[in-house]
């Protein structure tokens, strides 16, 4: 009887696996990317006088990168919308004021014209300043409009002396636009303070940063960038989480970015109906200096402040960013809960809190604060689980001696039963 | 070892009444528990030659598969795999330095493992960190995941069936070691756990984000994002065999124990023909 009774609970768990297993295909790309729009990657080349030194393999920075630059544009993607901008490539004068503003647009960011662009590139002599920091407010303006991916290689063998406009806020701040751009950074010189200002500029952004050294590296580097681009890659939502869950801003399933200051917590709210589950999973990156050890916690609350499930994460030492994430299954409502058949059940608003334990030296900046990306996904609960084993089922040799040992106690008793009830019937 | 000299005790132990039942489920075991991986550990297919550079971007790719990137120390490197139920993943990765003439100093690297939920995953073992010597010319680092469990309750933060990103990044180098280029190759594979590692309960999909993946070229399932022969369906597992199995032998014995009461054949008074 038992066997049975476990036989069709089993069956009946099989085919409703089996039902659920066909009915629910991959999470349906729950918020289609908008393909139309093409990457537009800018590549910011500095021009400064200091690119004549002759260091890479024998030749001049500037010739290496010219040559670099045919390179890239030979194999530039179809569908990239490429542009060129110089900085320090005009004004050969000492004054810094007018040094300092020396930034243009060599080509515009569009579809690219291979010839002309080789022909733009072929006249750069290297000349001034080395203007970072407007050169990439320019690039940024460049880059503007359209809802594309947007990258931004910037190529340089000096740091920005140019002051007090510090590149690295300039980068953070480009970032915090909420435009979706990335930083690449190259430098051509080893030399400390480049390489601090480069990746600064780059961790700010959540790009990266690579030394170069030879032509080669250089244009195969910067290939591999303009590739990078080319991917397609879902564009998040910006959203602005409130500070608590009464007005917090209602989610549906997608990707979101935000911006999280240190130590301040963010709230979404999300609308989980019976029988779904909601999956959220947060990051924050880290792109400033930060102390060494952080964390972050996500909760998920219920309207009357109850949490229902956490994720939480700590970690030590270099990040990029940190990540958790949770998942709550609201369970299907029962029939005798639900008093009208038609109504439809309620959906629950679910809370989710965000907070983080970052912390920075007192020389950083704290606002605009560190990036979030959230993604929420919701999909169908799943059943209940039963018992531990797969369908209740058992397994291993303690199982199969067990069994035997039942099955060999059930025999001689059947057979001594049936032994005795003989011995008697004969004796009447 | 210690498990397997206790299960060949234990199969001494159980001795000749399980032999009939050992041709029984000796067939399932095989299927189920031998922890060979399905490709061989080194030799892999050839794989994507690129890496992402965030959760978002991560580069899809299949166990088995082994992923290459040339890429700048300092990067953070992202890709994306997917496991089912019952697999225990091992995550390894290799990262060929530059010349050791171009290097200050030691650099320590590592991988990280996040489940499809962003969680991280922790490593039973391998090396997960690894210092490489300032002459060193590759440092290889592994991880060995817990095994994926079809189902459990959304406080654990047990592996569950769906995608895993892979982290590789270098953690602690001198300063002027930043930028410089490197070749790192990375490779997903995993071992069969079997019965032992089914639970009851099944996820209605797979914990692969939705919206982040990139879904731009197709219009169902992302490539890469599903395994190459799907996802289980999760109703079979070696524990049916074990059961049925056992039922058998229970009523194999029962038999055997009823016939014990019988004697030796027909009793000697009963004449023939009765």
């Amino acid at each position: 009887m038992i066997i049975r009774k476990r036989l069709t609970a089993g069956v009946c768990v099989l085919l409703a696996t089996l039902a659920a297993g066909l009915g629910t295909a991959l999470p349906a790309a729950a918020d289609e990317p908008s393909a139309a729009a093409s990457p537009k990657v800018e590549l910011v080349l500095d021009v400064s006088g200091s690119m004549r030194t002759r260091d890479m393999g024998g030749e001049s920075r500037i010739s290496a990168a010219k040559q670099a630059f045919n390179d890239v544009l030979d194999a530039v993607p179809e569908e990239v919308q490429l542009g060129i901008r110089t900085l320090g490539a005009d004004y050969p004068g000492d004054d810094r004021k007018v040094g300092c503003k020396d930034t243009k647009q060599l080509y515009p960011v569009g579809p690219l014209d291979r010839t002309e662009a080789k022909t733009a590139v072929a006249t750069l002599a290297p000349t001034g300043w080395t203007p970072i920091g407007p050169a990439l407010l320019g690039a940024a303006d460049d880059l503007d409009g359209g809802d594309s991916t947007r990258r931004i290689v910037l190529i340089t063998d000096g740091e920005d002396t140019c002051g007090p406009l510090d590149p690295c806020e300039v980068a953070r701040d480009i970032a915090a636009r909420g435009i979706h751009l990335v930083i690449d950074t190259l430098g051509l010189v080893p030399d400390a303070k480049i390489r601090q200002q480069l990746t600064c500029i780059a961790e700010a952004t959540g790009g990266t940063y690579t030394a170069v050294q030879n032509t080669d590296e250089l244009s195969g580097r910067v290939k591999q960038l303009v590739d990078r681009a080319a991917e397609p890659v879902v564009t998040p939502v910006a959203t602005e989480g409130a500070g608590s869950c009464a007005s917090a801003p209602e989610l549906q399933a997608g990707l979101y970015t935000d911006r999280q200051e240190i130590g301040k917590h963010r709230w979404y709210r999300v609308n989980v109906l019976p029988g779904q589950e909601l999956r959220a999973s947060v990051s924050v990156a880290a792109d400033r200096a930060v102390d060494n050890d952080y964390g972050i916690l996500l909760r998920a609350v219920t309207a009357h402040g109850r949490e229902i499930v956490r994720g939480a994460e700590s970690g030590t030492g270099r990040t990029d960013a940190i990540s958790t994430g949770l998942r709550y299954p609201k369970p299907e409502q029962d029939d005798a809960d639900v008093s009208d058949g038609d109504v439809k059940p309620a959906a629950e608003a679910v809370c989710l809190q965000l907070g983080n334990s970052f912390s920075a030296p007192a020389s950083v900046k704290t606002t605009p604060g560190m990036p979030v990306e959230l993604t929420i996904d919701l999909v169908d609960a799943p059943d209940e689980s039963a018992d531990v084993a797969a369908f209740g089922l058992g397994r291993g040799w303690w199982l199969l001696g067990v069994m035997v040992l039942t099955g060999l106690i059930a025999g001689l008793l059947f057979g001594w039963i049936s032994r005795w009830r003989v011995a008697v019937w004969r004796t009447n | 070892m210690r498990t397997t000299r206790r299960n060949t005790l234990r199969r001494g132990g159980v001795g000749a009444l399980l032999a009939a039942v050992t041709l029984l489920t000796s067939a399932g075991a095989a299927v189920a528990d031998d922890p060979s991986p399905s490709a061989s550990a080194d030799g892999g297919t050839a794989g994507p030659t690129e890496a992402g550079t965030t959760f978002r971007t991560a580069t899809a790719i299949q166990q088995g598969q082994k992923a290459t990137a040339e890429a700048s120390t300092g990067d953070y490197l992202y890709w994306a795999f997917p496991a089912d139920a019952g697999q225990r993943p091992t995550v390894r990765a290799k990262v060929s330095l530059p010349e050791s003439a171009t290097r200050h100093g030691a650099s320590t690297w590592q991988i990280d493992v996040y489940d499809g939920l962003r969680r991280r995953q922790a490593c039973m073992y391998g090396h997960q960190t690894r210092k490489a010597a300032p002459d060193a010319g590759t440092v290889e680092l592994s991880c060995v995941l817990r095994t994926v469990r079809a189902w459990s309750e959304p406080w654990a933060s047990d592996p569950l069936p769906g995608s895993y990103y892979v982290r590789l990044t270098v953690v602690g180098l001198a300063e002027e070691d930043l930028g410089l280029p490197v070749h790192v190759e990375t490779q997903a594979d995993s071992a069969d756990q079997g019965g032992a590692a089914d639970v009851d309960g099944a996820l209605a999909e797979p914990v692969v984000p939705g919206a982040s993946a990139v879904s731009a070229k197709g219009g169902s399932a992302p490539a890469g994002t599903e395994p190459e022969d799907g996802w289980s369906s999760g109703w079979w597992t070696s524990r049916w065999l074990w059961t049925v199995g056992g039922g058998v032998l229970a009523a194999l014995a029962g038999v055997l124990g009823y016939g014990l009461t019988r004697g030796n054949g027909r009793p000697s008074r009963v004449p023939p023909g009765v």
